[in-house]
């Protein structure tokens, strides 16, 4: 796995590279905020972040539509944000606000939105990848070139759902790709004792489909890797897994000590291979981006996330009554 | 018009009619087709007990073979259901629960709620339960108390031909995860059933047989035993009303309660166990809710707290039977068993 891949800059325009970098920015400056926000005690309940692993999300989700569904994990924020979620409504949901995105019933780890495909973040691990084989079916019965993707953990990896969804997926040749961010940790335990074989990747050859090892940190990787996945799946090939090498910056949830850490290892990755500072190197020495455009972003970010905290922090409680609605459609 | 047909017809009309008439309706699950791509796919089995026998050649595009790989495709459909189509998803035994349950009660029970009401998961789970055949532990539970205690599972449970086609069909086109249980004893059992689609509401008991000493609230299979047994107490002088919920979630309780209001007395027959079942449940709520009008303790008739046993010998003791579920008529209604003849 390379530090620094050949910049692959000349297949994407600079539209591309902006909103490559405007959802890279977006989740990095969400997670960092709710690090900070989280350790006040005004949030209430389970948060993981994803900061460090946005490469992947932004990587993965820039080749999909509206109508294209990913099934998430915990760790969900940024692919909902990279899917087009609402941020503010985001933010509102994970203050366990009526303005969030699931009027308050979800928090952190349910964030869903079926109109922009997000499936959902899942308490389960291993829990989405069935999801996204249904997904899968449901393109093929309909007749539609819909494309599922399943993000899951190294740790979800294990779970028999999500080797039972991969070969349900080639036994049903499904639409779908399954994309394994191998975060260093399952919770507290590192694939070297807690996997078996060196790639989670190989794990494809079993069931008669793609599996490749993209290097998470690099947005560019991700990109190439997920379009032709994803442009496989469209066009009827069938299901690919990617598994992309990342690190996580903070615990498995806020308030973890990671005791379990090597010193320095989060500080080493962020100085040497962090997505957003290879991007912008990479962008900028080929001279397609300038340090003008990227602090627009920047600002447009921080902004967008200031007002999201704001109005999250001011937004209404769910009413009491509304623990009682939404169980079912009718009873 | 009506014709006499089984309850595995009435079950198997219900999908035929529904998949002619919706094409999002798709049927799948282990052997539901039967033999897709095997060398005998022509007759393609239709299912072990061939309830779904004949779809597959009418519909090859939407009756789908599935792995043996119950957390897989029980959350395949409940992914397909969130994202456009009405999957019924069969689970051959509902003892299978347990490999795919997180699947059932962690995803598709909570979409709506979890996602704020921005979300429908029109799925049905089919499934196979009770004892009676020799099946063993594994193959003979009864289960449905266990998904009646999910909030976002509908519970369904058919005792007649009748039942089982305009429950199947209302669960359907019902937009939330419905579980449709089906006694494998009951298979073969008839009654009249309309050949038009029809549907049954949910949470709409029914009356199976009137009576005015003794309320008996039974399930499933257990409607038939406790209508003979009601017809025995009825040569004693014993008049039973049999209430038959048809789904245990929703739950009419209006008619339970009205019903205990004017005999005093209530017996549950319930073939789940005795702890944390229907049963229980049921004479919870008459306790709380219709106390003033008991003339004597609620009584429950299950199964004892065992796992199904294998032996015929034991399955018969296991099982509630008319005798025993008379023997706690009798006791609540303070009379002595008759004489033996």
């Amino acid at each position: 796995m390379p530090a620094t891949a050949p910049p692959g800059t000349g297949q994407l325009t600079r539209e591309q590279l902006l909103e490559g970098y405007r959802v890279m920015r977006t989740i990095r400056e969400f997670e960092e905020r709710l690090h900070v926000e989280f350790a006040t005690g005004e949030i209430p309940g389970f948060v993981h972040l994803y900061a460090g692993e946005e490469a992947i999300a932004a990587g993965v989700c820039a080749h999909l539509g509206a109508d294209d569904y990913v099934a998430s994990t915990h760790r969900g924020h940024g692919h909902a944000i990279a899917k087009g979620c609402d941020v503010k409504a985001m933010m509102a949901e994970i203050y366990g606000k009526q303005t969030g995105l699931c009027h308050g019933k979800g928090g952190s780890m349910h964030i869903a939105d079926l109109d922009k495909g997000m499936l959902g973040a899942n308490g389960i691990v291993g829990g989405g990848p069935p999801l996204a084989c249904g997904v899968g079916l449901t393109a093929r019965v309909k007749n539609t070139d819909q494309v599922a993707v399943s993000f899951t953990g190294d740790g979800g990896s294990n779970q028999g759902t999500f080797l039972e969804s991969l070969n349900l997926a080639s036994a049903w040749h499904l639409p779908c790709v399954f994309v394994v961010e191998n975060n260093g940790y399952a919770e507290s335990t590192p694939p070297a004792y807690h996997q078996s074989g060196v790639d989670v990747a190989k794990r494809a050859d079993g069931f008669g489909f793609p599996g490749v090892v993209v290097d998470g940190f690099d947005f560019f990787a991700v990109h190439e890797a997920a379009g032709e996945a994803i442009a496989r799946a469209r066009a009827g090939g069938g299901p690919s897994l990617l598994e992309c090498k990342t690190l996580r910056y903070y615990g498995h949830f806020e308030g973890d000590q990671q005791t379990y850490r090597g010193a320095g290892e989060v500080e080493e990755v962020r100085r040497t291979r962090d997505c957003l500072a290879t991007f912008v190197q990479r962008v900028t020495n080929a001279g397609i981006l300038d340090a003008e455009d990227l602090e627009r972003v920047d600002q447009d970010v921080r902004g967008l996330i200031d007002e999201a905290v704001t109005e999250a922090k001011a937004g209404p409680d769910p009413t009491p009554a509304e623990v009682e609605t939404d169980v079912y459609v009718t009873y | 018009m009506a014709r006499n047909i089984t309850y595995q017809q009435a079950i198997n009309e219900a999908l035929a009619q529904e998949m002619e008439r919706d094409p999002t309706v798709v049927v799948m699950g282990e052997d539901v087709a039967g033999g897709m791509e095997a060398p005998g796919e022509d007759d393609a089995w239709g299912g072990v007990l061939g309830v779904t026998k004949g779809l597959y050649p009418r519909f090859p595009d939407r009756v789908l073979d599935t792995p043996i790989s119950e957390s897989a495709y029980i959350g395949a459909a409940a992914g397909a259901a969130a994202s456009g189509l009405r999957p019924v998803a069969e689970l051959m035994f509902v003892d299978f629960m347990g490999v795919c349950f997180d699947q059932i009660f962690n995803q598709a029970a909570k979409f709506r709620y979890m996602f704020g009401g921005r979300a429908v998961t029109p799925l049905v789970i089919r499934t196979m339960y009770g004892a009676g055949i020799r099946a063993a532990s594994q193959h003979s539970q009864a289960l449905y108390p266990l998904f009646t205690h999910i909030p976002g599972l509908k519970v369904v449970m058919p005792a007649t031909p009748y039942d089982a086609k305009g429950l199947l069909i209302e669960s359907i086109r019902d937009d939330d995860p419905v579980i449709f249980l089906e006694h494998k004893v009951l298979y073969g059992t008839e009654g009249d059933v309309p050949e038009e689609p029809y549907t049954i509401p949910f949470g709409e008991a029914s009356v199976v047989r009137e009576g005015s000493d003794v309320t008996v609230v039974a399930l499933g299979r257990m409607v038939l035993l406790a209508e003979q047994a009601a017809a025995e107490l009825e040569r004693e002088g014993i008049s039973c009303e049999v209430i038959d919920p048809r789904t245990t979630s929703p739950l009419d309780t209006e008619t339970i309660l009205e019903s205990v209001e004017a005999t005093g007395r209530l017996v549950v027959v319930d073939e789940a166990g005795p702890r944390c079942g229907m049963a229980a449940d049921i004479a919870a709520r008459v306790a709380q809710d219709a106390f003033g009008d008991l003339k004597a303790p609620p009584r429950m008739v299950t199964p004892p707290h065992t796992p199904v046993p294998f032996s015929p010998v034991l399955e018969d003791v296991y099982v509630p039977t008319p005798e025993t579920i008379a023997a706690a008529v009798r006791e609540t209604a303070g009379r002595e068993a008759a004489a033996p003849a």
